[in-house]
């Protein structure tokens, strides 16, 4: 289904109404919880806009580490087991790209200012 | 709201007047901060035309807090006062709440000049003559915080590598979310159990920019005792040097301001145990995923009702640990 205007552009301008209209008549806790609400509707416009690809990908990879088909929670709930059980390592091919690959995902949408993540980015993560 | 209205407001200046001599009453009581089961509160006792500036800690009631990870304010200011005589430096304890107080429980300890909040110690110039030597200081203050007297400690849990590593385990199997990096982190600290420490010392706990109050002139007091236990003494240089912990300044993996090797050598200068990176490594890997773990049960406290966006939006921040621990344990390039 493709709907007018999309969830992102939806997102985008609740965002931009609570930044410009709303904060600006707000003081205390309410101004700074609204900041927060803003920030989260930012994370929210991220992942609209870099999970659908990001997901195909990681299904994927996970395809290919445990060697079947299956739903994206039960296949992460396997892969933990098997690392945790020590049956995929490091040194199992594919797995630490695929750990890099869900983190670096995961902080593009969640905190792409965050410290660990511009070093890796810089440490030449994906390049 | 006046202090007349405060229902402490009363019975604290009571106690007060009873417990320090001169003392009339009490002026501008204000919460600080806390949680639900701990709260700190400012104020001044007037003393004379003098005004004593303190701090309350205090859980309301009189019941123990039932968190077994929480050393209890009693306990808490017996540590302080410890610390304070192998010259940590501390915030005195003028006095520990009696239930005939009717404050609830706790202790009253001076309010001690300076910064705590860390991005103004990291940023502001009031402190740039201070940042240089705050690791090695760091070193110095920990090694005297763990030669206090083991006969002398209250009663405190034991908390080794191994079962620090259980507790966590659970914590992280209950909120029931795959993170798949958390397992790797987990399966690796199990790898690489280190020997049991060749001396169990008191362990601050929650040794960090933030919980330090911070001077023109350097560490003025080491605050928040709450997570005190006895254990190995390196997971308290390895805590403060947690990514988290460097509010954005990865280059100085001490709190931000500073750098290993100089808080290592005032350690060992100051009476602490040779230093092994290897063993301090360790620990930053555990306490990274302790940091990571503790921000998804944010989760669990969101979805069982505590619906407020900040503690929401806290949840995904677990995902800065992951980031973290496989810098730590999946290097992209060595060095």
């Amino acid at each position: 289904m493709q709907e007018q205007p999309s969830a992102y552009e939806l997102v985008d301008i609740v965002a931009e109404f609570i930044r410009s209209t709303a904060m600006p008549q707000l003081t205390g806790h309410a101004a700074f919880h609204a900041l927060v609400a803003a920030n989260a509707l930012d994370m929210v416009k991220r992942e609209l806009k870099i999970l659908p690809r990001a997901t195909d990908e990681e299904m994927e990879r996970l395809r290919v580490l445990l060697g079947h088909d299956g739903a994206l929670e039960d296949l992460n709930r396997e892969l933990c087991a098997k690392i945790e059980n020590g049956e995929l390592t490091l040194d199992t091919a594919g797995l630490a790209d695929h750990l890099w690959a869900i983190t670096i995902t995961k902080l593009a949408i969640n905190q792409p200012k965050y410290s660990g993540y511009v070093r890796a980015l810089e440490e030449g993560y994906g390049t | 709201m006046p202090d007349t209205m405060n229902p402490i407001a009363t019975p604290l200046a009571a106690t007060l007047a009873r417990e320090i001599s001169g003392v009339i009453g009490i002026e501008n009581l204000k919460r600080l901060s806390g949680g639900a089961s701990q709260e700190t509160w400012a104020f001044d006792a007037i003393q004379g035309d003098k005004a004593i500036p303190l701090i309350l800690r205090r859980a309301p009631g009189s019941d123990r807090d039932k968190n077994t990870t929480s050393a209890g304010l009693e306990t808490e200011a017996a540590l302080i006062k410890l610390a304070g005589e192998v010259n940590v430096p501390i915030p005195p304890v003028r006095l520990v709440l009696k239930a005939e107080d009717g404050v609830g429980r706790g202790f009253i300890m001076d309010r001690v000049e300076g910064e705590t909040i860390a991005r103004k110690i990291l940023r502001d110039d009031e402190f740039a003559g201070a940042r240089p030597k705050l690791a090695r200081q760091c070193g110095e203050i920990l090694a005297r915080l763990h030669s206090v007297d083991m006969a002398k400690l209250p009663p405190l849990r034991l908390s080794t590598a191994k079962s620090e590593i259980e507790q966590y385990f659970q914590a992280y199997k209950t909120h029931n979310h795959p993170h798949p990096v958390f397992d790797l982190a987990f399966r690796w600290l199990r790898d690489n159990l280190p020997d049991e420490t060749p001396r169990v010392t008191l362990v601050h706990g929650d040794f960090r920019n933030g919980n330090l109050i911070i001077g023109a002139d350097g560490v003025r007091a080491v605050l928040d005792w709450e997570l005190a236990h006895m254990g190995d003494p390196m997971e308290d240089l390895a805590w403060i040097c947690v990514n988290s912990w460097r509010f954005g300044n990865i280059d100085n993996p001490v709190g931000g301001f500073g750098q290993r090797e100089d808080m290592f050598a005032g350690y060992e200068a100051s009476g602490g145990d040779k230093v092994d990176p290897e063993r301090v490594k360790f620990w930053e890997v555990l306490g990274t995923l302790k940091w990571g773990v503790m921000c998804t049960t944010m989760v669990m406290a969101f979805k069982a009702g505590d619906r407020s966006v900040e503690r929401a939006t806290i949840g995904r921040r677990s995902s800065e640990t992951e980031v973290d621990l496989l810098r730590l344990l999946a290097p992209l390039k060595k060095g």
